[in-house]
């Protein structure tokens, strides 16, 4: 049976990682290479690696940090960040990057996913979509959650899946950081309107959100950040407390 | 060392890194002549049926007289499904012809699963071959396609997803992964020093 995915994200900046890392035996915390191998020993399923400088410097620390991770795991390697050009995918690509995930780059340049989808798959192109609650639906806002656009976020979904994309990743801005659950509503009105597989993100903080998110959700993969970071063995605690209340999990 | 045939169908660093952790040297052939002295050939692949065009009469006959020869073959993917009489994803386009069959497009069924199938999911083994040796049974691996070929004699390996399609297959040293072994962590990379070693073997 197909296993609901659990993703850790890295968000890195000048190849460290910045967000919330505590692992207490770990004495060079920063270094994103450490952390994976940790989060792959643990059973993470996928790993994500965000971008949050975006310049020049900050682009070649990052294509070392790929280099550097993907020497070594052999799980899905997604990395996101500042990618707005197709030159900026063949850099992650080349890399050792698995997919490419794209915001703000395709909404100004829809037809950059379909580019990408022709040259390297669909399954490497992931549309990475942040949405906010309004009145009737979910807007849909760019440039990290800063600048509203005209877009509904069930629309623009179905219409980045049929330009190409092949996962979306889906973040609630209204639950981000919160640690207050995943927007089920949110995940679970993008999940049942497209066929590709949706990553739910934003507001994760306890086990039962994990649940809820794979059942009333209908997410197929989850993502976090610093929730992961709880204590050593969370993604494995996680999964079991999963394949006990009856989601599948790979372990 | 083992030839990693390009043909523009995705990018190859992550089957590279898969192979340098199981110990091989990949070379990438820029001819088809020169598959002839390789140790094994691996055809990659995501993507379209319809890459494969890339794939001409000389590769055709070089990859084949190879085969025949003894070089082990691996498919993986798009590369296994090439290894088949054809696809209904390019109907107009023949496969290597290697391995009897067709392939698909996955049909949800009544489980109404997601179409692509992506993602870990388990194998369930339905045969011996050495390319499976030390293989834990019910090993989850990472899947992401939309098109399948129907289980045949030469399954080693199910999978289900709506439906039950083959996921390993194996005929003489001609062998195809539905799955991205590069990316399935341990049980993957068992699957490619399986394969190296009948390489190293020749």
């Amino acid at each position: 049976m197909l296993a609901k995915r659990l993703i850790a994200c890295l968000d890195v900046r000048n190849g460290c990682v910045v967000k919330g890392v505590s692992f207490e035996d770990l004495r060079e915390a920063g270094d994103p290479a450490l952390l994976a191998r940790r989060y792959n020993a643990e059973g993470i399923d996928e790993l994500v690696i965000l971008d949050v400088t975006a310049t020049v410097e900050g682009r070649r620390a990052l294509a070392r940090t790929i280099r550097a991770v993907s020497r070594e795991l052999f799980i899905p390697l997604a990395v996101g960040g500042g990618i707005r050009s197709d030159d900026d995918a063949a850099a992650a690509f080349d890399a050792g990057a698995d997919k490419v995930s794209l915001n703000t780059a395709a909404l100004s340049d829809p037809p950059l996913l379909t580019r990408l989808a022709d040259r390297y798959g669909s399954q490497a192109v992931v549309v990475a979509i942040d949405a906010r609650r309004s009145g009737v639906g979910f807007d849909v806002f760019a440039r990290g959650g800063q600048a509203p656009t005209d877009r509904g976020a069930v629309e623009w979904a179905v219409e980045a899946a049929g330009r190409g994309a092949g996962e979306i990743l889906l973040t609630s801005i209204d639950r981000d950081g919160t640690r207050a659950g995943f927007d089920c509503e949110l995940t679970a009105a993008v999940s049942s309107a497209v066929s590709i597989p949706v990553i739910a993100s934003g507001g994760a903080g306890t086990f039962e959100h994990f649940h809820d998110v794979f059942t009333i959700g209908r997410a197929d993969a989850a993502l976090a950040a610093s929730v992961f970071h709880f204590s050593e063995h969370a993604i494995a605690d996680l999964k079991a407390y999963l394949r006990d209340t009856g989601v599948p999990v790979r372990c | 060392m083992i030839a990693l045939v390009d043909y523009g169908a995705g990018n190859l660093a992550s089957v590279r890194k898969g192979f340098d952790a199981a110990g091989a040297e990949l070379f990438t052939p820029s001819a088809p002549a020169d598959v002839a002295a390789a140790s094994g050939i691996v055809v990659p692949g995501v993507g379209h049926f319809g890459a494969t065009a890339a794939l001409d009469d000389n590769w055709r006959a070089a990859i084949r007289v190879a085969v025949g020869a003894g070089t082990p073959l691996l498919g993986i993917c798009l590369g296994m499904q090439w290894l088949f009489d054809g696809s209904e994803e390019a109907p107009d386009l023949a496969g290597l012809g290697l391995l009897r069959g067709n392939c698909a497009r996955l049909r949800p069924g009544e489980a109404a699963v997601k179409i692509p199938h992506v993602g870990w999911n388990t194998l369930s083994m339905t045969g011996a071959s050495p390319v499976v040796d030390g293989l834990e049974p019910d090993s989850f691996v990472y899947f992401t396609h939309s098109y399948a070929v129907p289980v045949t004699a030469d399954a080693v390996a199910t999978c289900t997803h709506g439906q039950t399609f083959a996921a390993i297959v194996a005929t003489g040293h001609v062998f195809g992964v539905q799955f991205h072994p590069e990316k399935s962590a341990a049980a993957g990379l068992r699957i490619l020093r399986n394969f190296v070693a009948m390489c190293d073997a020749r």
